[in-house]
């Protein structure tokens, strides 16, 4: 038994570990278990990796099985890292379709979590990039899934939290870039209702996210940065881009060596911070400039462990997507509550989605904001009344981020569960894959 | 036209250091044939290295206690390598080696008689042809016999003997010998075991070491480095005192 937790660092709970180096160990593993969900590498932020009797993880599952360089299609086992993907096949030339905010995330972890980047807007989730599937099931079959084959087993496991079955490998496709470099232009927004003109004016754009300061009040509520990007073209490259045409994909440079005490991200850090990066950001406003593949889509990866910057209780994410209708009203409405009660997100990010094609995936056409919250007595509640906003909203939270939402939150927001649970007890039906999430969330 | 690719042939290619050892030179261009006793385990790495690298990986059944076939299978590699490297190599169980003779006779017999004769036998191969690179990698434990492992030990110094002998007879012949000594690895084979982080290498680390020892001609390679000063030490113990170290 050993303490396991999310990428939050809670909720924790004492978890038995089962580590398969093999696909047939894996798959033996799940279907003679109790309660078990696989784990990747563990950045979900909540309780969704973490079974309820054992957790299986896939982290020794790293090979890439195929690859076929004139189409991009690259076969892997569940536990292969993006960022080993990314490592090994960017110098050659190619680039996942979607990348989440980190690369440390396995391809079982981006399938069950149907995990979305900047390019959400145009380009569609993780998902939408993945051509088939192996599947464990708790009822004890290896099943291949696609959107010819089985195609219900295939749309639950899109974003399915890992709750049908454990993915054993997946066949998905890479995009051809001819550089490892970003055009990236930064673009200021005044307020709230700025910023998303600007990203609904930006559909065509490749990559669109903006920061948000949420410390601004008033008539500058709402004012962000906000970064568009496209891949470099090789005719676009400067002399210095040119000698380095995939620039190397590092490991993490800095990393965080303890728990930051609990004062260190008050109102005050906050603040200033909030306040010199806008200020930097908008100094670089304007002209595109060239930014590296690497710092540019996972600008955290920098710095090893950095979820230690919210102490010891850990942190908690509220990610939120609401529909275009809705979105301008609610998200003002909220970030109204977070300037007030002066407990400012470090990190507010506010992107632009559209829609998804898994049961249970979160993405929907709107708007979708993510927030970070260092854990204190009086934040749960606070929660609640953001909650409140999105169901009334029609939006949903992230259950990837997810580590406290009610049941009547997630109902509200996931209307396809009941068939969702329907495809998992025909696959399971003795319930043998059980996370921690859906016992909380009575999935 | 590009030159055809060197090949590098890795006897232990399921092991972590000979996968690694072959990721590392595929990536630098050579074509690789990974040879072990689990086919099915080792078509696993050959397809994992040919996807990530884009070179031919072929696989090759090899068994290093089977003697007797040691010339079928070099006559069935489908080249002649321009280098081998050997990573076979079996730690056993101290305490059990010391009252069961078979499984002692295992220790030594996959550390030492067949990694040396394979070796062996290339190298008459690679003097037929005038050219050729063998990386037999032994251990730390070879530089001198301790209570906690000696079987094992005193078979990967007889390999390190093996090395040093053969190198020695080939160098004027232009075939390169290279001895790689690592200390702690972090592998399946040290699983479970407590490990002093400095001390440790990762299989990646050994990899890279042997790559380099491969292009610039090095015989005695150790990992991570401060091994050979720790060796250097372990070596001039006066043997009264090193009787009563607990080691």
């Amino acid at each position: 038994m050993t303490m396991l937790s999310g990428w939050g660092r809670y909720p924790s709970f004492a978890a038995d570990v089962v580590s398969p180096c093999s696909l047939a160990a894996a798959e033996a593993a799940t279907a003679a278990s109790q309660g078990a969900v696989a784990r990747g590498n563990g950045r979900a932020y909540g309780d969704a990796a973490i079974g309820t009797g054992m957790t299986l993880s896939m982290l020794g599952l790293d090979r890439v099985r195929a690859f076929d360089t004139a189409s991009g299609r690259l076969t892997v086992e569940a536990g292969v890292l993006l960022a080993d993907i990314i490592a090994t096949f960017l110098p050659r030339g190619f680039f996942p379709k979607a990348v989440p905010g980190t690369r440390f995330v396995t391809v079982g972890g981006a399938i069950a979590a149907d995990v979305h980047g900047k390019n959400h807007h145009g380009d569609g989730g993780f998902g939408d990039h993945v051509e088939s599937l192996l599947l464990a099931t708790g009822g004890g079959e290896v099943l291949r899934a696609s959107r010819d084959e089985n195609a219900d087993v295939f749309f639950a496991t899109i974003g399915g939290m890992g709750l049908t079955g454990t993915i054993l490998e997946a066949t998905l496709h890479l995009a051809p870039v001819e550089t490892g470099w970003i055009t990236q232009r930064t673009v200021v927004a005044e307020n709230l209702a700025a910023a998303l003109a600007i990203l609904a004016a930006s559909d065509d754009v490749t990559y669109s996210v903006a920061w948000i300061d949420c410390v601004a009040k008033g008539s500058h509520l709402g004012r962000s940065l906000v970064f568009l990007g496209e891949h470099a073209r090789l005719d676009e490259l400067d002399s210095r881009a040119l000698d380095n045409r995939f620039p190397p994909i590092g490991r993490p440079r800095l990393a965080v060596p303890f728990d930051f005490p609990g004062f260190t991200l008050n109102h005050l850090s906050v603040a200033a911070f909030n306040e010199l990066y806008y200020r930097m950001g908008a100094r670089k406003a304007g002209s595109p400039f060239l930014v590296a593949a690497e710092p540019y889509f996972f600008p955290l990866d920098g710095i090893g462990a950095w979820n230690r910057i919210y102490g010891r209780n850990g942190f908690v994410q509220h990610q939120c997507v609401l529909p275009l209708g809705t979105a301008a009203d609610a998200l003002a409405d909220m970030l109204d509550r977070i300037t007030q009660r002066g407990t400012a997100s470090f990190l507010a990010v506010l992107k632009k989605l559209g829609p998804a094609h898994g049961l249970m995936s979160f993405p929907m056409s709107g708007y979708t904001l993510a927030l970070d919250f260092a854990i204190t007595p009086s934040l749960f509640g606070f929660l609640e009344t953001l909650d409140e906003i999105v169901v009334k909203a029609g939006g949903r939270l992230y259950l990837a981020k997810d580590a406290r939402q009610s049941r009547a939150t997630f109902v509200a927001g996931y209307p396809a569960v009941g068939h969702f649970r329907e495809i998992c007890r025909r696959l399971d039906p003795q319930g043998r894959i059980h996370s921690q999430l859906a016992e909380r969330l009575g999935v | 036209m590009p030159d055809s690719p060197k090949t590098l042939l890795v006897l232990g290619g399921t092991s972590d250091i000979g996968r690694a050892t072959a990721l590392a030179f595929a990536q630098q261009g050579w074509a690789v044939q990974l040879a072990g006793r689990d086919v099915q385990s080792l078509n696993r790495e050959v397809d994992d290295i040919a996807a990530r690298t884009g070179m031919t990986v072929t696989a090759h059944a090899f068994d290093a206690l089977r003697t007797d076939a040691f010339a079928a299978f070099i006559d069935g590699l489908p080249v002649l390598p321009d280098a081998v490297v050997c990573v076979v190599g079996l730690l056993g169980d101290q305490p059990r080696a010391e009252s069961d003779m078979d499984h002692a006779a295992t220790v030594m017999r996959s550390n030492y008689e067949g990694p040396s004769l394979i070796l062996g036998l290339f190298a008459e191969r690679f003097l037929g042809r005038g050219s050729g690179t063998l990386i037999g990698v032994s251990s730390v434990a070879g530089d001198r016999g301790r209570a906690s492992n000696y079987v094992y030990g005193s078979a990967k110094a007889g390999f390190t003997a093996f090395l040093s002998g053969l190198r020695n007879r080939l160098a004027e012949h232009g075939i390169h010998v290279v001895t790689v000594k690592p200390g702690f690895v972090r592998t399946k084979m040290t699983e479970g075991m407590k490990l002093p982080k400095p001390l440790t290498a990762e299989p990646e680390v050994v990899a890279k070491a042997i790559l380099l020892a491969v292009i610039s001609n090095k015989d005695v390679v150790y990992t991570l480095g401060m091994w050979r000063l720790i060796m250097l030490i372990i070596r001039n113990i006066p043997e009264s005192v090193f009787k009563k170290l607990k080691l």
